[in-house]
């Protein structure tokens, strides 16, 4: 089987498993839009200050709910066993860990910035930085995909890996975030903010060229117990 | 060039046994080697133009900051050893410098902190030195924890060597913190290629101690690998005959 085909196969066996278990692809949604909106009632509903920790809310809301759906990303296929036939299957693992990365990005991060601009209005954060957000988003919630995919490689053979993942994943996470919700921050006060911007390229054109052999050597490591 | 000796140093009985001729001569250097350094330092090293005395907890906190990333590179370069030449003694080494390092990591942050205080004013501050310390703390933790969470010896191995190695790009962003944003951390005080900005009187000493923590980490290292050989091989005749002399 060519590579483009054994993709195309992985993505719409995963897209159509992801849409016949819609609750898996909800919940994370609606937890995004929960915990932002915990935000201005934790804290002040002030329009200023709101517009103030409105890219970092954002950011940190996206972050945790792309790391909620983590958890089932290798799980259903490791305990029905297909992930060892995709183990001994002739198509290099890091290519077909690709495919599963980009469906749980589809699903996950893509849909989250659908709702972004629901939450940018209710956060009032102002329209300049609209665009950075989307962006910063569009570059970012792929690389927490594929950084969260090395974890969830690694635990899904364990049985309580739930909150280990979130503990091995969050660190590496973390220059995602700076440098995500640096460029609105940056954009609110009307500074440049195409330097942070390109930080986040530079991070996801090596996360997409290194994660994939990670994630391949996690998941052979996990099928291997 | 013989290539033997690094087959023979994958053999942990042949190390073990090593290890012990070498360890009493590493106890005596860096016993040596600290307290000259730590004494020179505290006691008699020229107190700073600027900051008078309280520039003294660089002879601890400068070495800890240095073992705790040479520690995770350490690591990350045995667990890469174990993956790819499968050697028992490699996994057992990148397994024991994991708490080694979150130790010095904690002490440099602890220091950092004790230092800022009277100097900057503050005990923690989120400047990009002192966060992606930080994170190399939960790099650690998330390291220890994930050895814990697997009980397979040779999965855990694996699965934290793989770990280790993604986690290695935090070490440039650490070492170059300082130059890449203008934080509050100041820039590195030694650097190879330039000529230090520091005083002799105060350089000699901090040499010393680095050298002294090189040692100090070397012994404790060395110490807990043993150790871990020891419960590894617990089954092997070899460990048996060893451990008759203590009956």
């Amino acid at each position: 089987m060519g590579l483009l085909s054994a993709f195309q196969l992985i993505v719409k066996r995963d897209l159509l498993l992801a849409f016949r278990r819609r609750a898996e692809i909800v919940n994370p949604l609606i937890f995004f839009l929960l915990v932002a909106s915990l935000f201005p009632l934790g804290i002040t509903p002030e329009r200023k200050m709101l517009a103030l920790i409105a890219p970092g809310v954002i950011w940190v809301a996206a972050l945790l709910a792309v790391m909620l759906s983590l958890d089932q990303l290798f799980k259903h296929d490791y305990d029905d066993g297909s992930l060892n036939l995709l183990v001994l299957s002739p198509v290099p693992l890091f290519w077909l860990a690709l495919a599963k990365v980009l469906v749980h990005w589809l699903v996950s991060g893509a849909l989250l910035l659908l709702f972004t601009p629901i939450l940018a209005l209710m956060l009032h954060l102002p329209d300049t930085a609209w665009w950075p957000l989307l962006a910063s988003l569009l570059l970012g919630t792929p690389l927490l995909s594929l950084i969260g995919a090395i974890g969830a490689a690694l635990t899904v053979g364990l049985k309580k890996g739930g909150v280990l993942l979130s503990l091995l994943v969050l660190p590496l996470n973390i220059p995602v975030l700076i440098f995500g919700s640096g460029a609105v921050i940056a954009a609110t006060q009307a500074l440049p903010y195409e330097g942070q911007l390109l930080w986040l390229a530079v991070l996801l054109v090596l996360g997409i060229t290194l994660a994939p052999f990670a994630i391949a050597a996690g998941l052979r490591i996990s099928v291997s117990e | 060039m013989k290539w033997t000796w690094f087959h023979r140093l994958g053999s942990p009985k042949w190390f073990f046994e090593k290890s012990g001729k070498w360890l009493p001569w590493l106890v005596w250097v860096s016993i040596g080697l600290l307290t000259t350094g730590v004494v020179w330092g505290l006691a008699f090293a020229p107190p700073d133009y600027q900051q008078g005395n309280s520039y003294r907890i660089i002879f601890i906190h400068v070495p800890s900051a240095f073992l705790a990333q040479a520690c995770y590179v350490t690591m990350a370069i045995a667990g890469a050893v174990g993956l790819i030449w499968k050697m028992k003694l490699a996994d057992m080494a990148a397994k024991c410098c994991a708490p080694i390092g979150a130790s010095f990591t904690i002490l440099a942050l602890l220091t950092g902190a004790i230092w800022g205080k009277p100097t900057w004013g503050t005990w923690w501050e989120w400047d990009a030195r002192l966060t992606s310390m930080l994170i190399l703390l939960f790099l650690y933790l998330g390291f220890i924890a994930l050895e814990n969470a697997i009980d397979n010896v040779q999965t855990a191995a694996k699965a934290c060597a793989v770990l280790a190695l993604v986690g290695l790009v935090n070490i440039p962003i650490i070492k170059y913190s300082v130059e890449w944003w203008n934080t509050l951390h100041q820039p590195a005080t030694l650097k190879l290629t330039e000529k230090p900005s520091m005083a002799p009187e105060m350089l000699v000493p901090l040499l010393i101690c680095i050298a002294g923590f090189y040692c100090f980490f070397l012994v404790v290292f060395l110490y807990r690998l043993r150790n871990e050989i020891l419960w590894r091989e617990r089954r092997t005749q070899w460990v048996r005959l060893w451990m008759k002399r203590f009956q």
